[in-house]
């Protein structure tokens, strides 16, 4: 099987990969790039663990084709920290413990910060409907939604 | 599960640490990607593993071909069942469930037949994961298949499909002749059961059914194995108890304990589910074969099709009262499916159906069935749910058939200290009182209704477990503190040591560091389950900072020339104490650590303990729910988890427990369950199917952390991870047939079911 070079940027960073038709972009991230901050729970788009924010706009990695991702800019949870500084929503996540086990931590904090981007003052119906593709087994959701909450009303402070 | 003395030291009033929120040593490598699980390790030459699953419910399997798949380039290494050897029929405990050998082996890798759809069949190590899939698709399995049964009730029949025609039913006097699907009979009963019927003024018998429901952690099983050709071992793994792992693949692959060495990745989510073993022995053995690393990660799909939910169940429960309010007999039986190997949770589901109660006259039989499902796993408070959800609801009836609030009903029937539990214990302090009290005057309880709305109560219990945990903690140069444990983290409890840690050290906790030790690098420690870490773990950690203060302040007397008697642990600080108080000014633990070297060596404190006194954990739940007249859907609108921790050690795991928990409950009782076709195969085996609840499915859950201290730990914990899951169910129930008039009796109540129980009570007039 021929495989096909792709560039893209990744985090702000240039990359260069080679890969075959069937490889999905979470495939190359954690298996070619060696970002396994993106999760694989389900491989269907079912459970947003893979989420990455795929030229402004956020997908499921594992319902991408690599070779689609050819020109793009994809930002993974690995380049949400700025440096030394934590993400707002790093922060409030780690403040409100609104982890258990973390798995689902990458794909919602990815998802949370489209949703801030889009929509900088949403209501808790609005938070919980936009995460509403991202599973999470272990915390209720309850500590997730008052930390998306409270990063927004933090950023629209700052 | 033993008598908790009444008696016992009140823990310190006066807590630094214990109790507060701080960040947990973990969190910063969660929140950024850098956390490794199961799925997130490699090694140089890494194989790709995958296994060949049955297609069939139900199958001999008359041979295996897996010539052409060997001879196809890249293909290093298959296993089948001639690769295990066979295991003698015997039981030995693993946390709240017990294993056989016999059967873990048949369930690693079918044997003489396939049990269920997705029992593995054979494994294959390739170079690369497409000709992995490729030589499965090349491995020829001669089936023969038989008949499948799928559902309990159908199992326990005289004609049913027998899946091992080995089982005679254990715990019938006189034994059966023939085999049958029923593994287990059991029974528990106190008092007299017919004198306490005859006394009851009113009696309500109900049947229930439950379906079973899946883990769902999110995170599927993954492990990396590397055997070298002296058959040393190196095994990375996915799971609640790494030294179960080694205990498990050392038997099965008959290797020496000290030639594995397992290493606990973090965990994505277990509940119970990642305590037994599924890929481990394969890899390793494909590993063994090879002689290279070879990697295995499960698709969602093989989750759900071939590793342990919960039972489902057929209950029967029987309540009398008297006009006073007074539970004078109850009695029930439970059938659980155990899956296609015996050893479902129906034991402990008996011993906690009517724990929340003082109940004088009462008996519970249990059957433990097999079918062609796959094999039950632990599901937190295993059993429990199930059972305490069917009298749960019996209870609230009865409650409104006496025209009764149904938590003043609880009141007047509640387990408290002195209460016999039914399967023989007294209990010790307990908080089911204090957690209905709590209820009472919750705002929640006493909340405005709407239209369509209906509030349920429900309260759970749950044992805990305690058991051999390990700590070793070591004193830095520095006066930085090392501790290593050895159960796997799987929800904040590395933060829970650490302010244990430095709550008994008198340090900050800032200078504590968690780590999950490896199998070589701390002595046996139990599994992650039974809500036993934080206590029993807990316990090992504060024995072992107690060590490590006899040497500091054994290190202090040395410099002073004083007894080590006459030296005090105070805040941190070594002092002098009796006649030589004041003497000299106090030694930091830093001070000391850095004069270690010239003061005897290196400080540690050590401790290897088999934790006793674990303390029951109650709660109880309040929900409202609203369901649309026209769909059945079932809304959840107002959630509250009331329940007894001991003792919070970081509140805000603690809540996290309750709520997820709670979730998990909404997810069982409204939506989850395994459907299964005719042909006996899984028909919903993926996240869009199986509904978990997700983000907009639940409101916010309110909780209250009822503090009763379990006098046997040092800071008072009970362990709080399993409790939650259990009144859910029930409560939602009965919010339900408060909302809509009737009621119905088996999970889960999706849509269709309510629509038709509200029609059905329509058409009777209701």
């Amino acid at each position: 099987m021929s495989k096909r070079h792709v560039s893209a940027v990744v985090n702000g960073d240039p990359v260069e990969f080679l890969c075959t038709p069937e490889q999905t972009l979470l495939d190359v991230l954690r298996d070619d790039l060696d970002l396994t901050g993106s999760k694989e729970c389900c491989s269907s788009g079912d459970c947003g663990a893979c989420s990455v924010i795929l030229d402004g706009r956020l997908v499921c990695s594992c319902l991408v084709l690599s070779a689609e991702a050819e020109g793009k800019r994809i930002e993974t949870i690995e380049g949400m920290a700025k440096g030394e500084e934590l993400h707002p929503l790093q922060r409030r996540f780690l403040e409100h413990a609104a982890l258990q086990c973390g798995i689902c931590t990458p794909g919602i904090l990815i998802a949370a910060k489209a949703l801030l981007e889009r929509e900088p003052d949403p209501s808790e119906t609005e938070v919980r409907f936009w995460l509403a593709g991202n599973l999470c087994r272990c915390t209720g959701y309850d500590k997730i939604v008052r930390a998306v909450l409270d990063t927004a009303a933090e950023m629209r402070r700052s | 599960m033993n008598d908790i003395p009444l008696a016992g030291t009140a823990p310190k009033a006066e807590l630094k640490w214990v109790g507060t929120r701080g960040p947990r040593p973990d969190g910063l490598d969660k929140v950024t990607g850098r956390a490794r699980y199961g799925a997130d390790f490699r090694l140089p030459g890494m194989l790709v593993g995958r296994v060949l699953r049955s297609p069939h419910a139900h199958a001999r399997i008359r041979g295996i071909d897996i010539s052409k798949a060997a001879a196809l380039p890249g293909v290093k290494a298959i296993v089948t069942r001639d690769d295990f050897r066979d295991m003698p029929s015997e039981f030995v405990p693993a946390g709240e469930m017990m294993v056989n050998y016999r059967d873990i082996v048949r369930n690693v890798m079918a044997r003489e037949k396939a049990l269920y759809e997705g029992h593995p069949v054979a494994a294959v190590a390739a170079t690369s994961a497409s000709i992995a899939r490729e030589a499965l698709s090349l491995i020829k399995v001669d089936y023969e298949v038989l008949p499948h049964v799928i559902d309990a009730a159908e199992a326990m029949r005289a004609d049913a499909p027998l899946l091992d025609e080995t089982m005679i039913t254990a715990g019938v006097d006189p034994a059966p002749t023939k085999p049958s699907n029923v593994a287990k009979r059991m029974e528990f009963s106190t008092g007299d059961l017919k004198a306490g019927f005859a006394q009851a003024d009113f009696v309500i018998e109900r049947s229930f059914a439950t379906k079973p429901v899946h883990q769902g952690y999110l995170e599927p099983h993954a492990c990396l194995a590397s055997v070298n050709e002296a058959g040393q071992a190196e095994l990375w793994c996915t799971t609640q108890g790494h030294f179960v792992v080694r205990t498990h693949c050392a038997k099965l692959l008959d290797m020496e304990m000290s030639q594995i060495r397992v290493i606990a990745t973090e965990i994505g989510g277990g509940f119970g589910g990642k305590t037994v073993v599924y890929l481990e022995p394969l890899a390793l053995a494909l590993s063994s074969k090879s002689k290279r690393p070879v990697k295995m990660v499960m698709t969602r799909e093989e989750v759900f099709l071939s590793t342990g939910p919960t039972s489902g169940a057929h209950m029967k429960v029987k309540i009398g009262v008297r006009k006073d309010g007074k539970i004078t007999a109850a009695e029930a039986e439970l059938i659980y499916e155990a899956g296609a190997f015996q050893g479902s949770p129906v034991g402990p589901g008996c011993m906690c159906a009517f724990a929340p109660y003082e109940i004088e006259n009462a008996r519970v039989i249990g059957y433990d069935v097999i079918s062609n499902r796959p094999k039950v796993a632990a599901y937190r408070a295993p059993g429990a749910p199930i059972s305490e959800y069917a009298v749960e609801c019996v209870i609230d009836e009865l409650a409104q058939k006496l025209g009764l609030d149904p938590v003043e009903f609880r009141l007047k029937n509640g387990a408290k200290a002195g209460t016999r539990a039914l399967y023989g214990p007294k209990f010790g302090p307990i908080g089911l009182v204090a957690t209905l009290e709590a209820a009472k005057n919750h705002p929640h309880y006493s909340a405005p209704l709407g239209p369509n709305q209906g509030r349920g109560v429900a309260s759970g219990f749950w044992f805990n477990i305690g058991g051999e945990s390990c700590a070793s903690l070591h004193i830095n140069e520095d006066g930085s503190v090392t501790l290593m444990i050895g159960t796997p983290d799987i929800g904040g409890s590395r933060a829970s040591m650490a302010l244990m840690a430095a709550e008994t050290l008198g340090i900050d906790v800032a200078h504590v560091r968690t780590l999950i030790a490896d199998t070589d690098s701390i002595g046996y420690t139990f599994l992650t389950g039974g809500s036993r870490a934080t206590f029993a773990t807990g316990m090992a950690t504060v024995d072992a900072a107690k060590a490590a203060i006899r040497q500091l302040c054994a290190r202090a007397a040395k410099i002073w020339e004083i007894s080590e008697d006459a030296v005090v642990w105070e805040d941190g600080h070594a002092k002098p104490a009796g006649q030589n108080a004041a003497t000299f000014p106090p030694m930091s633990l830093a001070e000391l650590a850095g004069k270690a070297g010239k003061t005897g060596g290196p400080i540690s404190g050590h401790a290897e303990i088999n934790a006793q006194g674990a303390g029951p954990s109650f709660g109880t739940h309040i929900v409202d729910v609203e369901v649309d007249k026209e769909t059945g859907r079932v809304d959840i609108k107002r959630y509250t988890v009331i329940q007894d921790a001991g003792k919070a050690v970081h509140p805000g795991y603690v809540e996290g427990q309750f709520q997820g928990g709670a979730a998990q409950g909404v997810g069982w009782a409204l939506n989850e369950e395994y459907v299964y076709g005719a042909d006996g195969k899984l028909q919903n085996a993926g996240f869009l199917d199986y509904r978990m609840p997700v983000t907009s499915d639940l409101p916010m859950i309110d909780t209250v952390i009822v503090e009763i201290p379990n006098p046997a730990h040092p800071f008072g914990v009970r362990g709080v991870g399993e409790t939650p899951i259990v009144p859910p169910m029930a409560a939602i129930a009965n919010a339900i047939s408060r909302a809509i008039g009737t009621r119905l009796c088996e999970l889960p109540m999706s849509p269709p079911k309510v629509l038709k129980a509200m029609q059905a009570h329509k058409a009777n007039g209701g």
